[in-house]
Parts: structure tokens; sequence; C-alpha cells
């Protein structure tokens, strides 16, 4: 193999881009980014670049030395428009063509939008520039989507003594992905901060000026945020011949054709140790499996099923969320130390006979580790969990 | 090799010490990394690197020492 070429310049890349040359590859390396600006984390976009804390240059995930010794071909501010399968070839925007022996793509995902005019997503560095310019305190924000993404928005909007509006169509925020009654302590923390949440309301329309809801009510705001998900960027991929179905298909070992690799939030795959395909979009995730598809891509013989545990963390207010497994479809969450009303506990989830995750406000970082390990061995329930803890869900 | 660590990027994964148990630990309250060694061993060099590219925040910077 002497030519690989990977598509998309951000933390999954860069995890591809370094471990092949970390294992020894000494080939060419062609990346290609749409994105002006490589390599930056976005994490601290909705925590410490809005809240005005950090100034982009902290963004960099790697000084450019330790680029430059990567010795990349780097193709930055153009984006990959087409890709020919059985040719091998990877067409960009600025009409290039790029010949290629194994190829990764790690295109990630973009905001999904309301209809619309003038409101803000965030994603990029811009638009986190863009966001915190108008917030001031006083002004008001209109926030659509109270998730992980919006949550923090808000938060960090209150802090600067915005106004804030958070709008959630589901009826209790963050159900399906952390169960009812965690979503309702996470969520209370937003009333405690006097921020004006209305759930259980569609909005049809988003954009300067204001949210317009299902039933006519138009929220005024100064500014709108809409943070409601997102779309996997796999527009380039139409046609090709690789199977796309909200992200790029992959096989347990992150292969979506032979040579060719998905990676982070793009990737849907098929992990092992839950049994179950899914799509990640969490930070640890994209650099795991940006490591994984380019050992795999570099040692076919000796490829390695992806099977980790998936990681996040949230910081909200003065709360740290952190969760550790596959929480989506569980059957049952019972608090296992702390009080989930005190603001400072550890929530087992449970699908089927195994434990599936862990997630933990307010403890000590360490303390998730031993459930961790339990999420890892794929431990029964019953093991893992002593039948006094107090169900809740 | 030097390793150095940016505390205040730091987010407390712990990606770290799942890596590289003897390099890296994390402090109890608040999780916070907490370098064991700045020089570690050759032997050590391998998993040092896994570490720092698995780290969620970029808060581990390697710089490669020329032995002497
Ligand atoms: C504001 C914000 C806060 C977050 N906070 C957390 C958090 O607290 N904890 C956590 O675990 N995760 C968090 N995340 C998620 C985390 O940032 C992502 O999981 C991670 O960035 C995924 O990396 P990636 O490389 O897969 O994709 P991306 O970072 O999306 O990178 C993909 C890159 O590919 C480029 N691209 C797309 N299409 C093309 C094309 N056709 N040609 C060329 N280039 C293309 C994109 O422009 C982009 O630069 C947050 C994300 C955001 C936006
Ligand atoms: S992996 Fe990075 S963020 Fe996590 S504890 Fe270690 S240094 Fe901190």
């Amino acid at each position: 193999m002497s030519r690989i070429l990977v598509v998309g310049a951000s933390a999954a890349g860069l995890a591809a881009v370094e471990t092949l040359r970390r294992e020894g590859y000494d080939g060419t390396v062609t990346l290609v980014g749409d994105e002006s600006h490589a390599f930056y984390d976005r994490p601290p976009l909705s925590k410490q670049i809005l809240a005005s804390q950090w100034e982009p240059g902290k963004l960099a995930l790697r000084p450019p030395a330790d680029l430059d010794a990567l010795g990349l071909d780097l193709r930055l501010g153009t984006a990959a428009t087409r890709l020919d399968l059985a040719g091998r070839t990877v067409h960009l925007a600025d009409g290039t063509e790029l010949p290629y022996d194994g190829l990764i793509v790690a295109t990630g995902v973009r905001p999904r939008r309301l209809p619309g005019e003038g409101a803000h997503v965030l994603r990029t560095l811009g638009d986190a520039l863009v966001l915190r310019d108008r917030l001031r305190r006083g002004s008001r924000l209109a926030v659509v989507g109270a998730g992980f993404l919006g949550s923090e928005a808000a938060a960090v909007a209150r802090g600067l003594g915005a106004e804030v509006v958070l709008v959630e169509p589901a009826p209790v925020p963050l159900a399906h992905a952390v169960g009812a009654e965690v979503g309702r302590v996470l969520t209370q923390a937003h009333l405690d901060h006097g921020v004006d949440l209305r759930t259980g309301v569609a909005v049809v329309e988003a954009g300067a000026g204001g949210v317009r809801l299902a039933d006519g009510e138009l929220i005024d705001a100064d500014e709108v945020l809409v943070a409601v998900g997102s779309v996997p960027n796999t527009d380039w991929l139409q046609g090709s011949g690789l199977t796309v179905a909200d992200g790029l298909v992959c096989d347990e070992f992150s292969a979506a054709a032979p040579g060719v690799y998905g990676a982070g939030d793009v990737a849907r795959w098929h992990n092992p140790l839950f049994g179950v395909e899914m799509r990640i979009e969490h930070r640890t995730n994209a650099a795991e499996q940006g490591m994984a598809a380019a050992r795999n891509l570099l040692r076919p013989e000796a490829r390695k099923p992806f099977a980790p545990v998936p990681y996040f963390w949230s910081d909200q207010y003065d709360m740290k969320i952190q969760a550790y497994g596959y929480l989506r479809g569980h059957d049952e969450v019972t608090v296992v130390d702390g009080d989930l009303t005190a603001g400072r506990f550890v929530a087992a989830y449970r699908t089927g006979d195994h434990l599936a995750g862990a997630l933990a406000v307010g403890m000590p970082p360490k303390v998730l580790m031993s459930w961790r390990r339990m999420v890892a061995a794929r431990a029964a329930w019953s093991d893992a969990v002593p039948s006094t803890a107090s169900v809740v869900a | 090799m030097q390793v150095e660590v940016d505390e205040s990027k730091c987010i407390a994964a712990g990606q770290c010490v799942l890596s590289a148990p003897e390099v890296f630990d994390q402090r109890d309250e608040d999780g916070i990394v907490v370098l064991l060694a700045e020089r570690p061993g050759a032997e050590l060099h391998d998993v040092v690197r896994e570490a720092a590219g698995l780290c969620p925040a970029a808060a581990i910077r390697l710089a490669e020492l020329v032995e002497g």
C-alpha cells in the first residue's frame, strides 16, 4: 500500500493519520478537509469558547511542529465530492482526482436545521465565534433542543447573564439518551438557573428574531440557536456503491468495503461488545475509531474488531456529567451511589441481562472506572448491581 | 521522550490512565491528570503515544528527545 487517503481533517482523521505513521507506514498520506482551520477541537466550542474563557488558539489539537512531523499531503479548504470505488479515486471540489490504495472516511456530521433563516447552529469554530459575539447580559437567546449541546449553550448563556428560553420538542429532555428520570434531574438544573424551559412543544420555524411553535405562538429572541441533532456528511458517497443509512455503514472491523474504513461521527458500525449497530457522536470515539481504522487498514491479516466502551462527558453549570457504555434502548436504570435529587449520583443501566453502562454526576471521575471495567467485561446485571439499589425507571 | 500535560485542558476522561497507568494517574477529587513520569522508559513509549492520541482534550504533549 503506497497511497492512503483520509477524508475529514478533524479528531477522527487526525487519530487515523497519526496512527498510520506510528505504525510505521511511510507511504503517502493525503488528508482532505473542507474547513480551512485544520485539527481543532469541538467540545470546548460550547463551553470555554462560547464563555470567552479560551481564545481559539487553545483549540489546536496539535502544535504545528507535530503536524509537520507527520509529513502529510494536506488538502485543506476543499471538499471531497465523489468517490469512485471501483477506480479507487476520490474527486475533490477543486477538480483534483486523488487515487488511493486505502481510504478512511472521517467526514463527521453537520447540524440538522429547521425551516427559517438566520438561526445559529454550533458545530464549527466560526459558528461559536459568531454566537459568542452576540451573547451579552440582558440579550434574549432561544435555544431549540435541550440535548447535551443545547443544554451546554444554555448554561453558558445564563452564566453570561443572557435571558434563555430552552424549547424542547420531546416531553422529557434527554429521555431517549439517558432515561426519563436522569433526564429530568439534568434539566432541573436549567430551572434552578432561571432558564425558561418549555418541553413537549413542536417548533415549526426558527429564524432571526425568534421561534415559531406548532400552535402558532411566536417566541421572540434576539438570537436563536438550533441544536436538534445532526446529519452525517455522506452526500459525497452517494452513488459510490457504499451503504449509507444514517451514516456510513461499516462492519465490526469498521470497514465499509475492502480497503475502505469509516471512523468518528460519520461511521455506523457493528460493535460486537454490545452486539448492536451504533453511530457514536463522542469525542473519545472519534480518536479510538480513527486509530482502529488505521490499524485495520494497514494490517488486513491481523484485523481486530472495533469493540469500545463508548465514553461521553458534558459540562453544564457546575455539573460534570460522565458516562460509559451504551445507554440507548436500556430496559432499566438504577441509582447505585449517591442520590438523584442531591445532584450527586451514579446510575447504572441495564439492557437485557447485562450492565450496559453507567452515568455519573458530581462524582469523582475515578468512581466510574470500576463501572467501565464491568461494562467492558459484559458483566451480568445481577453481578454488577446489588438488588438493594433503588430502581428509578 | 518528554511528556507534558496541560491541566487546564484536561477534562478528566481518564483515557490516559487506561492506556498507560505507569505514567498517568488522576487526582482523586476532580480526576485531573497527574503525571507520574516525565521521561518514561523506552518500553512505555508506545502506550504513552497511544494515551496522547486517545486523550479527548489534546492535553498530553510528547516531545521526542534525542537520547544520548
Ligand atoms: C459544540 C460541540 C460540543 C461537543 N461536546 C462534546 C462533549 O462534551 N463530549 C463529547 O464526547 N463529545 C462532544 N462533541 C462531539 C465531538 O466533538 C465529536 O464527536 C467529534 O468532533 C467527532 O470527530 P470527527 O472527526 O468524527 O468529526 P468532525 O469533528 O465533524 O470532523 C469532520 C470533518 O470533516 C469535514 N468534512 C465533512 N465533509 C467533508 C467532505 N466532503 N470533504 C472534506 N471534508 C469534509 C468537516 O468539515 C469536518 O472538519 C461536541 C461537538 C460539538 C460540535
Ligand atoms: S486522557 Fe486527557 S483529558 Fe483524560 S484524564 Fe488524561 S489528560 Fe485528562
